[in-house]
C-alpha cells in the first residue's frame, strides 16, 4: 500500500452532495481531465453513493479538483475504511505511520468532525465516537476552534430514508484535505442577482456546466443564446472571457419587464455587464451582441475555447428567428431602423440543434466542448434522438427531470477534428445526425402532457400492473 | 464593441462574398482601463487577422504606437503585449454603426452592443 518513494499511491475520498446525482460523474472526469488525470475508482465504486474513492492522484489534484466543483463537499486523504468499526481499526493500524505522523506532532493542533449520512446522531454518540478513534496515535492537542488539523469520521448509513439501519454500512476515517465550491451556489444565487430573466440558469447548474465544458482561465467561450448572462457569469468565475449573443434586443440592451415580483421594469443597472461587475469579474467582459443564432456573424475559423448555452425550448421564452413565411416584402418607408425587431418564424427546435453542432465544429478549438441543454419529451425519448455530428464526440448526456412527462438533458460535445466538405451533408446521408425530428413541436407536447391529466400517458389501460387489454 | 470581437465578425448579408473585415463607422468611443493579463493576449493573437486590427484602430484613431506587422515572439514581448492589450480590450465603440465592405449595409452600434439582425427580406 505504502510506495517508498512516499505519498504517491494515497487514496482520496470524495464526499459529494446528494444532488444532481446524474451531473457529479461528468463534472469530476472534467476537472480531473483539466489536470490531465484519469478517473480510477476504488473498489466497490457506486456512482450514486456520496461516498466515492479515487486513485491515482496527488494531493495537490485534489485541491485543484474542490476549487472547481459544485457537486463535492469535501475531500479527505482516506487513511482507513470497513463495514466495521472494528474493520477500521485493522484498516487504520495497517496505515503507514509516516504517512500520519507529519500531522500528529505534539505541537500541533487537531479535532475529529463525524459525519453520518443518512442517520441524525446525539451529542453523546459523537463524544463516543470521537474518543474511541484514541488508538490513533494522536500527539497534538485537540482545538475546537481553528485547528491545523481536521480529521473526519465518516459513516454511512445507506441510501433508505425510511429504513435507516442501526449500524453503519461502511465507515471511513481520513484527514481533511480541502472543501468544494458549494458556496457558490449561494453566493451566486439569481434571487441576489442584478440582472435576471425568466429563465436565468440556477447558479449550481452554471458552474456544473462550466466544469463539464472544461473551462479554465484565459479562455474565449461563447454563448449564442445567453439572455441574461447566467452562463457567462459561472465561466468568468473561472477566469475565462466571455461574450455571448441573443435575437432578443430589450434582454441584450437590458430593457423591458422586470422578472422580479414587485418590479415592473428593468433599471438602469440591469445588464450582462453589470452581472459580471456585481461578481467582481467585468474584466472578464468582452461583449454582447443581437444577433440570430442560425444566421452567424463570424468568421470561419476556429475562435472558441467553449460554446455554452441553454437554447431556448419554445415554452417560457419562445424560438425564434429572422425571415418570415410570407412573401418578402420591404420594411414600411417610416421604418427606422434600430429598434425595430424583425418578422421572426418559428424556429424549429430540431434546427436549433442541427445548427448549434455545425456551428460548434466550425468555430471550436480542436478539444474544445460545447455544453448545452436539449428538451425532452420522455415518453418519446431515445438514445438515438442526441444530435451528433462527424466534428464532435459525445462526452455526457445527464437528465434534469422537468415534470413526469418533460426533461432536460445536459449533453457536453468535444471538437475532435476539423470539418470537411463532406461534413456538411453528413446529415443528409446518415440519420444519426438529425434524429432530433421528433421532437419538433416540443411545445404542444409539454403543454398537452399538462393539459390532459390522466391521459394517454398515464397509462388507463392497467390496474394494478396487470394489462386489461388482452 | 471591442476590437477583439470586430476582428472577429463578418459581414452575412445574403450573396455577399467578401463580407471581411466589417467598416467601423464611430461617432462615439471609449477608453477603458481593463486589467493587463500577458496571458490571454497571448492566446488571442494567433485567432487575429493582424492588418484588419490594425486598419481598425487606425481608423477609430487608437492606432497610437501597434505596429503594422505582428512581432516575433511577442508571447515574451510585455511592451508589445501591452499595446495589443489596450487595442483589444481597452477601445469601445459606443455608438456609431458597422458597414459591409461589399454591400454597403449598416448595422447599428448602441450603448456599445451591435445589432446584426438582418430584415426579413435580406434573409
Amino acid at each position: 500500500m505504502a510506495a517508498p518513494t512516499g505519498r504517491t499511491c494515497l487514496q482520496y475520498l470524495l464526499h459529494l452532495a446528494q444532488d444532481n446525482l446524474d451531473f457529479r460523474l461528468p463534472e469530476i472526469r472534467a476537472l480531473l481531465s483539466l489536470r490531465g488525470k484519469p478517473f480510477q475508482p476504488g473498489q466497490n465504486f457506486k456512482e450514486k453513493s456520496p461516498f466515492w474513492c479515487l486513485d491515482g492522484l496527488s494531493e495537490e489534484d485534489v485541491h485543484n479538483i474542490m476549487a472547481r466543483s459544485v457537486c463535492a463537499k469535501s475531500a479527505f486523504e482516506l487513511w482507513g475504511h470497513g463495514r466495521t468499526h472494528s474493520e477500521l481499526r485493522t484498516s487504520l493500524l495497517k496505515y503507514p505511520s509516516e504517512n500520519m505522523s507529519p500531522f500528529m506532532q505534539q505541537d500541533s493542533t487537531y479535532r475529529i468532525n463525524v459525519y453520518t449520512f443518512n442517520k441524525t446522531l446525539e451529542f453523546a454518540d459523537r463524544i463516543k465516537r470521537i474518543d474511541a478513534m484514541e488508538y490513533l496515535p494522536f500527539e497534538g492537542t485537540v482545538s475546537l476552534k481553528s485547528p491545523q488539523h481536521i480529521f473526519c469520521l465518516l459513516e454511512d448509513y445507506g441510501s433508505d430514508p425510511n429504513n435507516i439501519p442501526e449500524d453503519p454500512l461502511y465507515i471511513y476515517f481520513g484527514r481533511w484535505v480541502a472543501d468544494g465550491q458549494r458556496e457558490l451556489i449561494r453566493s451566486h444565487s439569481v434571487k441576489n442577482r442584478h440582472f435576471i430573466g425568466n429563465t436565468s440558469m440556477d447558479a449550481g447548474l452554471s458552474f456544473i456546466m462550466a466544469n463539464h465544458a472544461k473551462v479554465k482561465e484565459n479562455d474565449f467561450v461563447f454563448d449564442p443564446f445567453v439572455g441574461t448572462g447566467s452562463l457567462l457569469i459561472a465561466c468568468s468565475h473561472f477566469g475565462a472571457y466571455v461574450c455571448g449573443t441573443d435575437i432578443d434586443y430589450n434582454t441584450i440592451h437590458g430593457k423591458g419587464r422586470s422578472s422580479r415580483k414587485n418590479q415592473k421594469w428593468r433599471g438602469p443597472d440591469e445588464n450582462i455587464r453589470a452581472n459580471l461587475r456585481q461578481y467582481g469579474t467585468e474584466k472578464s467582459y468582452l461583449d454582447v451582441m443581437v444577433c440570430d443564432a442560425s444566421k452567424p456573424v463570424w468568421r470561419d475559423a476556429a475562435l472558441f475555447d467553449a460554446i455554452i448555452t441553454d437554447p431556448p425550448y419554445g415554452i417560457r421564452e419562445s424560438t425564434r428567428r429572422t425571415g418570415s413565411h410570407k412573401d418578402v416584402t420591404k420594411p414600411p418607408d417610416d421604418f427606422c431602423g434600430e429598434s425595430h425587431v424583425p418578422v421572426s418564424m418559428a424556429y424549429h427546435l430540431s434546427d436549433i440543434f442541427s445548427d448549434l453542432l455545425n456551428f460548434s465544429a466550425h468555430h471550436l478549438l480542436l478539444g474544445g466542448r460545447l455544453v448545452y441543454w436539449l428538451p425532452v419529451h420522455r415518453p418519446e425519448y431515445c438514445e438515438e434522438m442526441v444530435p451528433l455530428h462527424p466534428c464532435l464526440r459525445l462526452i455526457s448526456n445527464c437528465e434534469q427531470t422537468l415534470s413526469s412527462h418533460t426533461s432536460r438533458r445536459l449533453i457536453t460535445m468535444e471538437k475532435i477534428k476539423e470539418p470537411e466538405e463532406s461534413d456538411a451533408l453528413a446529415h443528409l446521408a446518415d440519420p444519426r445526425f438529425s434524429p432530433y425530428q421528433g421532437h419538433n413541436a416540443f411545445r404542444e407536447k409539454y403543454f398537452s402532457g399538462l393539459n390532459k391529466r390522466g391521459g394517454k400517458e398515464d397509462n388507463a389501460f392497467t390496474i394494478n400492473g396487470e394489462s386489461l387489454d388482452e | 464593441m471591442k476590437l477583439l470581437t470586430h476582428n472577429m465578425l463578418t459581414s452575412h448579408v445574403k450573396g455577399v462574398t467578401k463580407g471581411y473585415p466589417l467598416l467601423i463607422k464611430a461617432t462615439e468611443v471609449k477608453v477603458n482601463e481593463v486589467e493587463f493579463n500577458p496571458e490571454f493576449v497571448s492566446r488571442m493573437i494567433p485567432k487575429l487577422e493582424w492588418s484588419a486590427l490594425v486598419q481598425a484602430a487606425e481608423g477609430l484613431g487608437h492606432l497610437q504606437d501597434l505596429p503594422g506587422d505582428l512581432v516575433p515572439d511577442y508571447d515574451k514581448n510585455e511592451d508589445f503585449l501591452k499595446k495589443v492589450h489596450r487595442v483589444l480590450l481597452e477601445v469601445e465603440v459606443i455608438e456609431g454603426c458597422l458597414q459591409c465592405p461589399e454591400s454597403g449595409r449598416e448595422f447599428p452600434i448602441s450603448r456599445g452592443v451591435p445589432n446584426m439582425l438582418l430584415n426579413e427580406d435580406e434573409v
